[in-house]
């Protein structure tokens, strides 16, 4: 069970997080060390209580420092099972304390191992309330840091880029196309779908498995290219950063819209409703949790949902879209779906990973749009 | 769907008095439903036998019925109020229970009464351990192998199944009475018998152990649309086999990854819908194999629990409050979120923060019971802290504990752990007590490894490992040393937890104390900080100020320009200080709030109302340590400056109990409101004491103090025997006892000497010595609660009778209001020495005088036993029987009001004058202890009170007989074992039973005693063990023990024979307690039983609102 006893630290590497606005956090350094002893990118708070390995190694998280509001991170360990992808996309994470021991019984390393093992940086004993409260007030914003000095880092943050106008999606996407085999064996029939690789997590993947063959494409394979693998469907994946920066989606999208039943979450979601004619802004400091309430505005009832995103679908209306999920925390659209197309699509993580389980039934209606378009029998 | 209009008047069932198992979480979640369904706009009708809780305040029901839980009683008021619903999993297993009873008996559907908030099915499939366990299964969540048996014969048949070892639980319990292990067939013989016994059902579950799995639970709600969230997720650190009420929990669960916690988020939604519990709030229970991950459903709880109180002060999610919205139709998303405003309840709080909670036992007042935990819940009380870090919120919550530990060992109490050989203490330390966390940290420190100790105690590696990073911080501090703490250090010792007091411990060598430890890390600019407990992890604004300390960068306490009061709270339940203490508080902040002050309250038990966020402007939920109490000042101080307003008017300090009154003397002079620390000393210090009742001419029981044997002997050489030896500084009559001679008084010594059981607690000496008093045989004790203004005016609040005669400590013995027995002229004197006492010590506020009045009955003469400048535990009692808000008053007196003015505003009201008595009767814990003998003495032992309200005396009585567990029979033999002394009273008690039909059976000498004086016995028991006739004569029945079990006796009077008495009187009185029958130990008390039979017989029974009484019923 909990076999790793933990790295003892030895003495703490002073270190600081500077924010662009150029508030200060003081902290001490773990995980990767680099060489200037400076990591810098868009800092965002997470407020899951578990599932801090799902969260680190999740895609759309490239280009982010990712702010735990829970104080200690790292309890159970690091295992080989829950990680959302290949490897790691964020670029750094903040705590408030980091426990030297992890214990679980699936457990087979430790945090600070596997960051280091991904060249990942660290800084903990933060005051991560003061932090979060402040990116809920002035917004999520660039930030920097390390064990350099303070100028340095002030420096690094004014001249951290942050996640607006940028394709991340570039930097994650899968360099070829690659196949998982469906497990599906509740005799219902087995669909072939190509899922466009935005920055895809595991999870999704096992959970469209479970319904379909998933033949997972690069984001910038073309319409043509994807219809050449004759799909029964088609899914779009979560993602980092603006979906308007993400070139060529729209298009993508546009030549298969009415072609095939098509089901997005996340970023996957914003793409489908640009090419849809609805437009997508920033959000002040985004949705990052695990504990976001979402009604289901066909059936009333309430998700409790797994969310991850900084930018969101205008709740506009455009012809042929109709809203089906809002997020009654703040009444944002959550989910859309097209009144004569078969297409929907969700804001939040119904695969969860981390998260709640509330919202899978989204997978099954993937399934049964899938049956009525192709008139299958399920 | 909205508020139900279908429904207008809901009747609510609190929980009764307090027991081990089931305490004040149930006035919290009671009085939170109250609130809500009366804002909501419904008629609420209240029934619950507790004098001692907020919920009967006559303000939070239309009507309520202190009155005794039973069906009888229930249905009277039904049929009286007629209400449309019944809301019962507000009030704990007790009314679950007893409104399962109702609707078995059909009297809801006959008047039409509607059961919300559960339904009947959903009880009984969660309730009956073994309906749950097939109900799992069919939904597919794992369980433990085992079977039910409602026999012996079952119960062996079921063994030969699943084999040792084995847990047994009866169904229908509470707290896991009656539950044990058995690892030997001799062993589970014993308990599979004990839990039939204990079942009301008669059924228990025979499961496999699991012993040493990891303990989880989570809370959940579901609205009646089937939207379900998970509430709190909670880890228990100390492994399966000790009772989580019990175990020190934390929240959130710490070792669980986010697969293994939803798969137990699914399968407790399962189970709740499988149960069918449709709306409200449940408790689910899981168990995990550390190595394998097996997870199992071990209990589900179909109602609000105690840890759901500890879930809502841990998240701020108001469980009970929503659970009431709930239960009238709302659904969770209709039902905003009051501490964020803006988002709906339909959510899952996350928490930026650690909570630890530890509970309190009694041990030491139960002897001849092993302070060992088991499955069965024994502690009396708890404690909650939160910190940022699990070691932070550990140390505050040990140090939160008041038995003089300022942390997780590293202050004077680790010596213990440190003179014990090492393999020693881990073998101590394999077992759960109340001493496991302190022996944990000392095995760790000492060199044992985290495997080690996880191997032999099955304590998570993750908190073994949290608690070593505090021993080597210790360690490396001591190295550091104070002289040379930079800012950086301070603050990691600070997180870790360490309190000023250990710090200064650890560096006594170099001849640091507390002061220069807090100046040096004040000089290093290392503050505390506050940070606010919000639902959300900060992701959204919250506007309610609860909050907690900690070291960080900013703090978030919110500037304020009214003039505020600190009220110090009670802290954690405790037998002498509990649920009373907790509901003057609460007056305290309610009656000051209305004055316009901004309240701010300071304490640390979750299972109170004066920890639910919105009782007071501000909750602090912190240790009542000086330290910490200081930083509150400070804090709150800095908050007034920021805001431009008056700052602190005043520190309420009388209020809580002992807890806070022992921080008085060290607050800033000048803030304490009311009467000063110095009266305060005046009335404990024994020889200040004593000069003033002799100017003032009051009479005391003669005494004097001794330190050893000696002068103990020379003592009673002056005033005689019977004597009554009390140790100073203690609480609740700690470790008193009565010597009738030479030998008993040696003995009394030699117990309260170094060796003795109060040697731990620090032995005698000339600063401790022993008070030897003598002792007032046959006298009638007396309470009186005064209150006295700065203009020196003194209203009498209540003057109280009570049953039992002196030597039965006043929190044991049965009291009424108003007197029965004494005279015009007595009450006149006791008035009178009452008001000189409260002049000369300049009382402010509340006063609580004791009195022991000699020749019974009579013009006897008076004597003043003690006097408390401060709240006492009967002021509840005495503020229900009279509708005089007392604390209220005291409050606003304290803080300058007089009592002219408040009589102006109307405060006072005027005592009810209506004819009828309220009757408090105590509730003792004997049945988890029977190892205990259940004699009643000057120390107390009793959790929690009710009251009986009637125009009879003996109905009244009797309501409170029955209200605290013992129905009164109608007919049948009572046994009558008394001690010479107490002879003649017997017979005038045994003549009153004759005289109710009853059968008479009596021990030889008692007996003789009766027939001499023409009482027909019908039948002379042997003595114990002895067969019948070897007893010359007379005797011809066999041992009382045997009677009662063959059920042949209904009523058992055995009064102590002073010294020897324990050996046969210990097993008559745990026999009668075994089979429940009414218990007797004094002859005041049977006689008053007596009197209740006879105008039980000659009255029917009547239920009559507080409301009505206070406005005055007439025969
Ligand atoms: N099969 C078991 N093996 C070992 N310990 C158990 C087992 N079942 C329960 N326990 C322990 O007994 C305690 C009380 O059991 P529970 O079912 O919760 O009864 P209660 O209704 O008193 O809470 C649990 O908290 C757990 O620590
Ligand atoms: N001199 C006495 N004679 C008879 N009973 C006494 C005497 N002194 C105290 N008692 C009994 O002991 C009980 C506890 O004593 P008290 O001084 O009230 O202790 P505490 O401070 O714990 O209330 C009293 O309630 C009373 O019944
Ligand atoms: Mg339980
Ligand atoms: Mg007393």
């Amino acid at each position: 069970m909990s076999a790793a006893s933990g790295t003892p630290r030895v003495q703490p590497i002073e270190a600081a997080l500077v924010l662009a606005d150029g508030e200060v956090f003081e902290g001490e350094a773990f995980g990767a060390r680099p060489d200037d002893g400076i990591s810098s990118g868009e800092v965002v708070f997470n407020t899951v209580l578990a599932g801090y390995q799902e969260v680190i190694t999740d895609p759309s998280y490239a280009g982010q420092i990712v702010t735990f509001t829970y104080p200690h991170l790292g309890n159970y360990g690091v295992n080989s099972e829950d990680h959302e992808s290949r490897s790691t996309f964020l670029r750094g994470v903040v705590c408030r304390d980091l426990p030297r021991r992890h214990s679980n019984f699936r457990a087979e390393t430790d945090l600070e191992s596997f960051l280091i093992s991904q060249g990942v940086a660290g800084i903990a004993g933060i005051d991560t309330r003061r932090l979060t409260r402040h990116i809920r007030d002035a917004g999520a914003m660039p930030g920097a840091f390390g064990a350099a000095d303070e100028a340095a880092l002030r420096a690094a943050a004014a001249a951290e880029p942050g996640t607006g106008g940028i394709d991340l999606v570039a930097t994650v996407t899968c360099d070829a196309p690659y196949h998982r085999a469906t497990t599906r064996d509740d005799g219902g029939r087995v669909w072939n779908v190509v899922a466009l690789d935005y920055g895809i997590k595991s999870t999704i993947v096992e959970q469209l498995s479970r319904i379909a063959n998933v033949t997972v494409v690069p984001a910038s394979t073309s319409a043509e290219d994807i219809l050449g693998h004759h799909p029964d469907g088609v899914f779009l994946s979560n993602g980092p950063g603006d979906p308007e920066a993400v070139v060529g989606a729209t298009d993508t999208i546009g030549g298969l819209l009415g072609k095939l039943p098509i089901f997005g979450i996340c970023l996957g979601h914003q793409l489908l409703s640009l090419t849809l004619g609805l437009s997508t802004y920033k959000l002040p400091f985004g949705h990052h949790g695990g504990n976001h309430p979402i009604r289901n505005l066909r059936t009333g009832i309430i998700e409790i949902t797994s969310q991850n995103h900084n930018f969101n679908v205008v709740d506009e209306m455009v012809d042929g879209v109709e809203v089906t999920h809002v997020n009654i925390n703040d009444h944002t659209v959550a989910g859309i779906a097209c009144t004569d197309v078969p297409a929907f699509s969700v804001q939040y993580h119904p695969e969860a990973g981390p998260g709640p389980h509330d919202s899978r039934y989204l997978f099954a209606d993937f399934d049964a749009m899938l049956a009525d378009f192709h008139g299958g029998e399920n | 769907m909205p508020r139900r209009d279908d429904i207008e008047s809901i009747l609510l069932i609190g929980s009764g008095p307090i027991v081990i198992g089931q305490a004040c979480e149930f006035d919290y979640s009671g009085t939170q439903a109250c609130r809500v369904l009366r804002e909501e706009g419904y008629r609420v009708i209240l029934l619950n036998s507790n004098p001692a809780t907020i919920m009967t305040d006559p303000e939070f029901a239309d009507a309520t019925y202190v009155e005794p839980l039973t069906l009888e009683v229930l249905t009277e008021i039904i049929k009286v109020e007629q209400p449309d619903a019944l809301l019962p999993t507000l009030g704990g297993q007790t009314a679950l229970n007893l409104a399962m009873e109702a609707v078995e008996s059909g009297v809801l559907d006959e008047h039409g009464v509607e059961l919300i908030g559960a339904d009947a099915e959903a009880i009984a499939t969660a309730e009956d351990r073994e309906n749950f366990k097939v109900a799992m299964l069919e939904v597919g969540l794992d369980c433990l192998r085992s079977g039910v048996a409602h026999t012996m014969e079952e119960a062996r048949e079921v063994i030969a199944e699943i084999g040792l070892p084995v847990i047994i639980r009866p169904a229908y319990i509470l707290g896991g009475r009656g539950t044990g292990m058995a690892h030997t067939m001799e062993e589970f013989e014993r308990v599979a018998s004990y839990g039939l016994d204990a079942s009301p059902i008669s059924e228990i579950l025979i499961e496999e152990s699991i012993l040493g799995w990891k303990e989880y639970e989570l809370e959940v709600m579901r609205d009646h649309a089937d939207n379900c969230v998970i509430i709190c997720s909670i880890e228990n650190l100390d492994p399966m086999g000790v009772h989580t009420g019990d175990s020190i929990t934390v929240a959130p669960s710490q070792t669980l990854t986010d697969i293994e916690y939803q798969k137990m988020r699914d399968d407790a939604f399962t189970c709740m819908r499988r149960v069918g519990v449709e709306t409200g709030g449940s408790n689910v229970q899981f168990a995990v194999h550390p190595e394998t991950g097996r997870q199992v459903v071990i209990e589900m709880n179909p109602r609000v629990s105690r840890s759901s109180a500890l879930a809502s002060k841990a998240t701020g999610f108001p469980i009970a409050k929503i659970a009431a919205r709930l239960a009238v139709g709302y659904t969770l998303d209709e039902i905003p979120n009051d501490i964020t405003e803006k988002t709906p309840a339909s959510f899952e709080p996350t928490i930026d923060y650690v909570v630890t909670k530890v509970p309190r036992w009694a041990f030491e007042k139960f002897p001849g019971t092993k302070p060992v935990l088991g499955t069965q819940m024994q502690s009396v009380g708890e404690v909650m802290a939160i910190g940022r870090t699990f070691t932070e919120s550990l140390q505050k919550a040990l140090r939160s504990l008041e038995l003089g530990r300022f942390g997780l060992n590293c202050d004077a109490g680790e010596a213990a752990y440190d003179d014990m050989p090492l393999d020693e203490l881990l073998d101590a330390a394999s077992v759960g007590t109340p001493e496991r966390i302190f022996q944990l940290e000392a095995c760790l420190r000492r060199g044992k490894t985290v495997d080690e100790v996880y191997a032999a105690t099955k304590v998570d590696p993750w908190f073994l490992d949290q608690m070593l990073v505090i021993s080597e911080e210790r360690a490396r501090l001591a190295e550091v040393g104070l002289a040379a703490m930079s800012r950086l250090d301070w603050r990691r010792a600070k997180r870790l937890g360490f309190s000023d007091a250990q710090l200064a411990y650890l560096w006594s060598a170099d001849g640091a104390d507390v002061a220069a430890v807090a100046a040096a890390r004040r000089e290093a600019g290392v503050l505390p900080t506050y940070k606010t407990v919000d639902t959300c992890g900060a992701e959204f604004e919250a506007d309610t100020p609860y909050h907690y300390s900690t070291w960080e960068d900013t703090t978030e306490v919110a500037s304020s320009d009214r003039p505020k009061v600190i009220i110090l709270g009670s802290g954690p339940n405790r037998i002498g200080q509990g649920i009373e203490f907790d509901y003057c508080c609460v007056h305290a902040s309610f009656a000051l709030r209305d004055a316009g002050f901004e309240t701010i309250m300071v304490n640390c038990n979750p299972e109170t109302v004066s920890t639910d966020y919105d009782t007071s402007d501000r909750l602090y939920f912190e240790p009542l340590t000086h330290d910490d109490v200081m930083n509150i000042i400070e804090a709150e101080e800095a908050s007034a400056v920021a805001g431009g307003g008056p700052g602190i008017a005043g520190i309420i300090v009388s209020l809580g109990g002992q807890t806070p009154l022992k921080l008085a003397g060290d607050l800033p002079a000048g803030l304490v409101a009311g009467t000063s620390p110095e009266s305060i000393d005046l009335a404990e210090d024994r020889e200040r004491w004593n000069a003033l009742c002799e100017r003032l001419g009051i009479a005391q029981p003669p005494g004097g103090t001794a330190k050893d044997l000696d002068e103990a002997l020379a003592v009673v050489a002056e005033v005689g025997y019977p004597a009554l030896m009390r140790p100073s500084y203690v609480l609740g009559g700690r470790a008193m006892t009565i010597v009738h001679d030479e030998e008993g008084l040696r003995d009394a010594m030699a117990e309260l000497a170094a060796f003795g059981s109060l040697g731990k607690e620090g032995g005698l000496s000339a600063e401790r010595p022993v008070l030897v008093d003598r002792f007032l045989e046959d006298a009638i004790e007396v309470d009186v609660d005064a209150i006295r203004d700065h203009t020196g005016e003194v209203i009498i609040g209540g003057i109280m009778e009570h049953v039992e005669e002196a030597g039965v400590h006043s929190g044991d013995s049965a009291c009424m209001i108003p007197p029965q027995s004494l005279s015009a002229s007595v009450l006149a004197e006791l008035e009178a020495t009452t008001a000189a006492l409260a002049t000369e010590l300049e009382v402010e506020g509340l006063l609580n005088v004791q009195y022991a009045v000699t020749a019974a009955g009579g013009d006897g003469s008076v004597y003043v036993l003690e006097a408390n400048p401060r709240a006492s535990r009967t002021v509840p009692f005495v503020a229900k029987a009279t509708g005089r808000p007392l604390v209220k008053i005291a409050t606003r007196v304290m803080l300058g009001a007089t009592l002219a003015e408040l009589r102006e505003e109307g405060m006072l009201g005027d005592i009810a004058e209506g004819d009828h008595i309220a009757v408090k009767e105590a509730v003792l814990p004997f049945n988890r202890f029977p190892e205990t003998d259940q004699l009643l003495g000057p120390e107390m032992r009793s959790t929690g009170e009710v009251m009986g309200i009637d125009l009879e005396v003996g109905l009244a009585f009797a309501k409170s007989q029955i209200a605290a567990g013992d129905l009164l029979p109608s007919e049948g033999a009572v046994f009558f074992s008394v001690a010479d002394r107490d002879k003649a009273a017997g017979l005038a008690a045994a003549q009153a039973y004759r005289g109710l039909g009853f059968d008479i059976v009596a021990t030889a000498g008692t007996a003789a005693m009766l027939r001499d004086a023409g009482v027909d016995v019908s039948g002379v028991a042997a003595k114990i063990g002895a067969p019948p006739d070897s007893d010359e004569g007379s005797v011809d029945l066999p041992d009382v023990v045997e009677l009662i079990e063959a059920g042949r006796i209904q009523i058992v009077v055995n009064t102590p024979r002073g010294r020897g008495a324990r050996a046969d009187g210990a097993y008559i009185r745990n026999a009668a307690s075994r089979a429940g029958l009414p218990l007797f130990t004094t002859i005041a008390a049977a006689a008053a039983a007596a009197h209740g039979i006879a105008d039980m017989a000659a009255h029917p029974l009547q239920v009559r609102p507080l409301q009505a009484y206070h406005e005055g019923v007439h025969k």
